[in-house]
């Protein structure tokens, strides 16, 4: 029987959940680097005691921070990240010449065969690679050189490169994306990019179809079929079935097509969840009800999952990187949000249960699935 | 190697510029307190942040920007009462830090959240 990992970053600290395969008792242990913002942890599925946590602060910038022991204790690695050769510049909020300058790591994403190795997402948007288990970090430039980087403008989070897809079939392809920049692949292991954008729809750039300059919040894919994608567009949730050549929007009878979240389930392909937001800048669940959205048909057609989730009152945002999924069966389906809970579905998202409710804000949520005795349960 | 290091201790107890960090790089470097490095050459702001940082490399890039070696924006430097933040890397420290009389601060603005 395993156990489960859950590994929270927050506004001030990093926290580590976990419990047997019921899910249904939780040690909580943090906070980890209290005061500090995680904005990610995650774990090697290579080996999967060895965690990677980015650690930063508007004080003292960014840490990197290594565990080869499930996170019970740490090691700060190496924190340089130096973007490759003349760093050029992108365009800043009022349309003007920018330069780069790196800001924070926003998404780490382990290779799933070695455990020294680690792609980083940046900001200012950017993508680098550790081979060395995070002693040192390399730009993998060709992504900010391909042609349309000069273009580049930040969301209001700024400009942040927040996922990374890889392919576990083919080492060579990576998808990112960047808001809001849109979404990009390289199909020889980083070397060159394009654009994958065709498809997307966005009212609030000047030419809506352009082929840069979408707001992508997420992506997420089944690993039994990498060439499908799902995508939480600022506005729209969109699918493409080339690999992102190509994209359609699934959105449906959502309540609203905003949302930064969007993961898929760990068995059914084809099972979608989102959490529709609402905005322009609100940012909180539509009518104060905190609803996960499953699709079992790849979108377009959509159940509101509300047992056990606030249904009055609920203010909170889900952000970007703050949903995960297991391996266990049934499926578990976890979210954590700006208010400080952390909710759990020990059956696919049918019913939901908080796990901890005081928490700071929630900036991500990943999940690792373990032997028990690395679970520490 | 332009510098060498005495351990970090609680209370000063002389032969070095006495430096003290804000909690978290405390917490970071796992030292005391306060920190003692020996500057060989003349001590400056630059020479003393140098000598920090060769001692606890973990600090690189939390005090200034890695390959700039700007001050990070919400770091301050203090000494005798005085507001270093704004001067030139090559600014001499004040005799009285200079004969370990009085310690150099790194201070973590009052600032955020």
């Amino acid at each position: 029987m395993s156990g489960v990992r859950v590994l929270v970053g927050t506004r001030k600290g990093g926290f580590i959940l976990t419990s047997d395969a019921r899910r249904a008792r939780w040690e909580v242990s943090g906070p980890h680097f209290g005061g500090w913002e995680i904005y990610h942890m995650k774990g090697s599925p290579a080996d999967p005691n060895r965690l990677y946590a980015s650690q930063s602060s508007g004080w003292f910038g960014q840490l990197m921070q290594r565990s080869n022991d499930g996170g019970k204790t740490w090691e700060p690695v190496g924190n340089k990240f130096v973007y490759d050769g003349v760093a050029g510049t992108h365009q800043w909020y009022d349309g003007t010449p920018h330069p780069w300058e790196f800001k924070r790591v926003w998404h780490l994403e382990p290779s799933p065969t070695d455990a020294d190795t680690v792609y980083a997402g940046v900001e200012d948007a950017a993508l680098f690679r550790t081979t060395d288990a995070g002693q040192t970090w390399h730009e993998l430039p060709g992504l900010r050189r391909h042609g349309s980087g000069s273009a580049w403008s930040p969301g209001a989070g700024g400009l942040c490169l927040h996922t990374i897809v890889l392919d576990p079939t083919n080492t060579d392809r990576i998808v990112v994306a960047i808001s809001a920049a849109g979404a990009f692949r390289t199909d020889d292991g980083g070397e060159n990019w394009r654009p994958i954008n065709h498809g997307l729809r966005s009212e609030g750039i000047p030419n809506p179809t352009a082929e840069v300059g979408h707001c992508v919040h997420r992506i997420a894919r089944h690993p039994s079929r990498p060439g499908v994608l799902f995508m939480q567009k600022h506005w729209d949730v969109m699918r493409s079935d080339d690999g992102g050549d190509s994209w359609r929007e699934v959105s449906g009878n959502l309540p609203t097509d905003f949302g930064f979240v969007i993961d898929v389930h760990a068995h059914e392909p084809q099972t979608i969840y989102v959490v529709p937001i609402k905005s322009d800048s609100e940012h909180y669940p539509p009518d104060g009800k905190l609803r996960v959205y499953r699709s079992r048909t790849g979108g377009q057609e959509w159940e509101a999952l509300t047992n056990g989730l606030p249904q009055r009152d609920c203010y909170v945002n889900v952000l970007r990187d703050a949903m995960s999924v297991d391996s266990l069966d049934p499926c578990g389906v976890y979210f954590g949000t700006t208010g400080g809970q952390v909710y759990g579905s020990a059956d696919a998202g049918d019913n939901w249960t908080p796990i901890v409710r005081d928490l700071p804000a929630v900036i991500s949520v990943e999940v690792q699935t373990v032997p028990p005795s690395l679970a520490g349960v | 190697m332009a510098a060498s290091f005495g351990e970090p201790r609680r209370s000063f107890s002389g032969g070095g510029i006495r430096v003290v960090l804000p909690a978290h790089l405390r917490t970071l470097a796992k030292v005391g307190d306060e920190v003692s490095v020996h500057v060989e050459r003349q001590v400056t702001l630059g020479s003393v942040l140098d000598a920090l940082e060769a001692r606890y490399p973990v600090l690189q890039g939390t005090i200034r920007d890695h390959i700039t070696l700007r001050r990070r924006p919400y770091v301050r430097f203090y000494a005798c009462e005085e507001d270093l933040s704004h001067e030139p890397p090559d600014t001499p420290l004040p005799e009285a830090v200079v004969t370990g009389a009085e310690p150099f601060l790194v201070v973590g603005a009052m600032a955020g959240g």
